[in-house]
């Protein structure tokens, strides 16, 4: 364990170097409730222990990551801005669902983020792929 | 909720020392809190507070220090984007000192 500087350097590391394909699946509205919030969380941690990390947005979730957040009104923090810092934490498997898209008149230019839109089938295929799902 | 008061101005902070309203933050509240980590600031100290304060302008997080190290060296020169350099700006902990110095809070993924 370091101290508290955010990352660990895993340079020397090899022999424990499991890399397992991790999949956090978003079904939630941004806000409401805490699990859009705490999922982006466990991403940003994730991506400090080297694993094949992917997101994907399904139903509500697509609202994560719709332009033009305005979150005063509620009194909560626009957290909307960090999906944008996923790149630099190399996550760049960023899947949405074209049905949960199409059903609230959304397509890919109203993202702010770099996506891959996929059939609900193939959705469910890239799941089946995954060594660990987390739904949150 | 401790406080700390400064030229008049009170700045509420963490248990930790951190800043608790990044709006609040100024020159002065820098300095003090480099005082209290023991921080020098230099030009150099001031270049990676200033780039913390605009990566989290951009993207409301304080960045984990690979990720810091790699967009420095893009932003500021490949010499200064590894952390020795960091480390010897920043003895205990580039994210710990210079983003409480910048008054962002904890960065994400602190284990």
């Amino acid at each position: 364990m370091t101290e508290s500087t955010g990352g660990i350097d895993f340079e020397d590391e090899d022999a424990s170097g499991v890399i397992k394909k991790f999949m956090f699946v978003n079904r939630k509205a941004p806000y409401g409730t805490i699990y859009a919030l705490e999922s982006l969380e466990v991403v940003l941690i994730s991506a400090a222990f080297d694993q094949d990390v992917s997101l994907a947005f399904l139903d509500d979730g697509v609202y994560q990551i719709v332009k033009g957040q305005h979150t005063k009104a509620i009194a909560m923090k626009n957290f909307s801005p960090t999906y944008r810092a996923l790149e630099g934490y190399d996550i760049e498997k960023l899947y949405v669902e074209k049905e949960s898209l199409d059903q609230r008149g959304l397509t890919e230019d109203d993202l702010l983020v770099d996506v891959q839109v996929m059939s609900s089938a193939e959705m469910a295929k890239m799941m089946s792929e995954q060594d660990v799902v987390i739904s949150f | 909720m401790a406080s700390v008061e400064l030229n008049g101005k009170t700045y509420e902070t963490d248990e930790e020392g951190y800043l608790v309203n990044l709006g609040e933050w100024d020159e002065g509240i820098a300095a003090y809190l480099a005082e209290q980590e023991k921080v020098d600031m230099t030009e150099s100290h001031w270049e990676v507070v200033n780039f913390l304060r605009e990566y989290y302008n951009d993207y409301q997080i304080a960045p984990a220090i690979r990720v810091l190290t790699k967009a420095i060296g893009k932003k500021l020169g490949a010499e200064k984007g590894n952390s020795k350099y960091l480390y010897e700006l920043f003895p205990y902990g580039p994210a710990k000192q210079a983003c409480k110095i910048a008054g962002l809070p904890k960065p994400t993924g602190c284990i």
